[in-house]
């Protein structure tokens, strides 16, 4: 139990253990794994996309319980979404953390992330998972598909 | 003169004006003594112009406290001559116009050799080197422990051997490099050696000379003065021989429209505008740290980094990483907690006004050869207490219980 002041909501930790997604996909149409350098943090994320939609989603995520509660979030929400779905969430999740507007629609338990506003270090945590999970469906939307995982550095944020 | 730890704390303003606060982030930066903020603040506010241009009094007084802070340094290293003291931003900086300036005369087939265990400031210049050079870059092993494995020296250190550049002291371990045995088997060849300091000079005063050593870098920020201002400290006659790494103004002998000759070192080495009230600021806690009872606060250092080894092999799940403590050890502490990632774990210390860093500490080669990508670590200083170590050990109980 924690109060609501706390960083590590029930639910974070709950949703890090659960880990909803973690695996790997045998055929994958996307794929990209994402570094956060200053801490080590490391997000593979793999998507098989047809008719624009996101049909199978898997990550391997070695990271804080953020970084893991947020790739397990993807795993358990991800599938069904096209690109611009998720690139508006990614979005929102971001202006959550930064400019406290309230959680993605659609994404409720999101909303387990709103006292990480107060602590900027960490946004990048929360957002590495999007980030790799939008260059994956990127990398799905390229001709001649079937890329391996490619090695990138996530920006500053 | 020796002082009470109880007043140390109070010298540092931040410190002072916090006493709640456990600070224990000094590998990353030590705080800034009183009286190295009070020297910027007094330059600043008094003698604040830039330096070797101008004939005015104020230009002139300003010359006059940077070229005394280059002779502080000059004592704070036992160094021969001010003339031998480059200030620079920081130890980076140092190490890169090393392995620009001296890397230049370098060629393909020569050799410079690192340690697994250096900061990646004194890694990645040299792979750099190599890039443009076609040097050798080879690289001392280290124990399970994390300390540098000297039995590989013979085959490293060998005739083609031009540099030796390693970490004085681990920022991740606290192990002490054995800086003896380096210079030794560096003489046997012919080859220089290279001190990165960074870690080593907020726990005392150093002698180069005795040390045998011909390169010292080390950061401002590391040693209780400002950020923004470090030092390169070379031996004379290399200084001379070597070419320029940045250029611009204040660093020439002369230029013309076809050709431009270098002034002397150290100017030569400080292109541009040198970091001037940072310089006299750290002068100012260079002056401070030689005042020091230095075995009284290496006794009070080791009781409290034994303290805390102690406390930590308590915790459940947590390993250790470094050497032993009855190896010489600087105050740095690094350990994992299973399950537990580092950035989870400082987060929850930070609630409970511990300040701690956690990840790869910029020495990637060497977490890896410790067996881990991440870790937290505590690094202790002079104005740390046994009330530092006891809240980080009550903070780890509430690490776990936070986060199981």
């Amino acid at each position: 139990m924690n109060d609501s002041n706390s960083l590590y909501q029930d639910a974070i930790k709950q949703f890090a253990q659960a880990a909803h997604g973690h695996g790997h996909l045998a055929e994958a149409s996307g794929d990209a794994k994402l570094d956060n350098p200053l801490c080590g943090d490391r997000v593979r994320v793999q998507v098989d996309v047809a008719s624009g939609r996101i049909m199978a989603v898997a990550h391997e995520t070695k990271g804080c319980l953020l970084c893991r509660a947020a790739a397990s979030a993807i795993g358990a929400r991800a599938v069904g979404q096209d690109e611009a779905g998720i690139e508006a969430v990614a979005d929102s999740l971001e202006s959550m953390l930064k400019n406290g507007a309230p959680a993605p629609a659609g994404w409720p338990e999101l909303s387990m992330f709103e006292p990480a506003r107060n602590f900027p270090s960490r946004h990048r945590c929360v957002l590495l998972p999007f980030r790799a999970l939008m260059a994956a469906l990127r990398n799905s939307s390229l001709p001649h598909r079937k890329v391996g995982a490619g090695d990138t550095a996530m920006p500053s944020t | 003169m020796s002082m009470a730890p109880a007043s140390l704390r109070d010298e540092f303003p931040l410190l002072a004006a916090t006493p709640q606060l456990h600070y224990l982030d000094s590998a990353a930066t030590s705080q800034i003594h009183r009286l190295a903020l009070d020297a910027v603040v007094r330059h600043e506010t008094t003698r604040r112009a830039n330096v070797s241009r101008g004939t005015y009094r104020l230009a002139e007084a300003a010359d006059l406290a940077y070229e005394q802070a280059r002779q502080t340094a000059a004592r704070f290293l036992n160094a021969t001559s001010a003339d031998e003291v480059i200030f620079t931003s920081g130890a980076t900086a140092s190490l890169n116009l090393v392995a620009h300036s001296f890397g230049s005369a370098l060629k393909a087939g020569d050799r410079v050799v690192i340690s697994v265990a250096e900061h990646h400031s004194n890694f990645v210049p040299w792979q750099m080197l190599r890039e443009r050079t076609g040097i050798e870059l080879a690289v001392i092993p280290v124990t399970a422990s994390g300390q540098l494995d000297l039995t590989s020296l013979p085959e490293l250190i060998d005739s083609r051997c031009r540099l030796v550049a390693v970490t004085q002291c681990s920022n991740v371990t606290g192990a002490w490099t054995d800086v003896a045995t380096l210079v030794a088997a560096a003489r046997k060849v012919g080859a220089k050696v290279l001190l990165d300091g960074a870690q080593a000079v907020q726990h005392g005063p150093q002698n180069v000379r005795a040390l045998g050593i011909d390169f010292y870098a080390f950061s401002g920020h590391k040693c209780f003065g400002p950020g923004g201002v470090g030092v390169l400290w070379g031996r004379g006659e290399l200084l001379a021989a070597m070419p320029p790494f940045l250029t611009g103004g204040g660093m020439i002998g002369e230029v013309t429209a076809e050709a431009t000759t270098w002034a002397a070192p150290p100017q030569r080495f400080e292109a541009g505008t040198p970091p001037i009230a940072q310089a006299v600021g750290l002068a100012a806690a260079l002056e401070w740290m030689m005042s020091l009872d230095w075995p009284q606060i290496h006794a009070r250092e080791a009781r409290l980094c034994e303290l805390l080894i102690e406390g930590l092999r308590r915790v459940p799940g947590l390993r250790l990483l470094g050497p032993e403590a009855s190896a010489r050890l600087a105050p740095i502490v690094s350990f994992e907690i299973a399950g537990l990632h580092p950035h989870d774990i400082c987060q929850v210390l930070d609630a409970h006004q511990l300040a701690l860093r956690g990840g790869h500490h910029c020495a990637q080669p060497l977490m890896a050869a410790l067996g881990a990508e991440v870790c937290t670590r505590a690094s202790i200083a002079l104005y740390n207490d046994e009330a530092d170590i006891e809240a980080l050990l009550d903070g780890l109980d509430f690490v776990l219980r936070e986060l199981a």
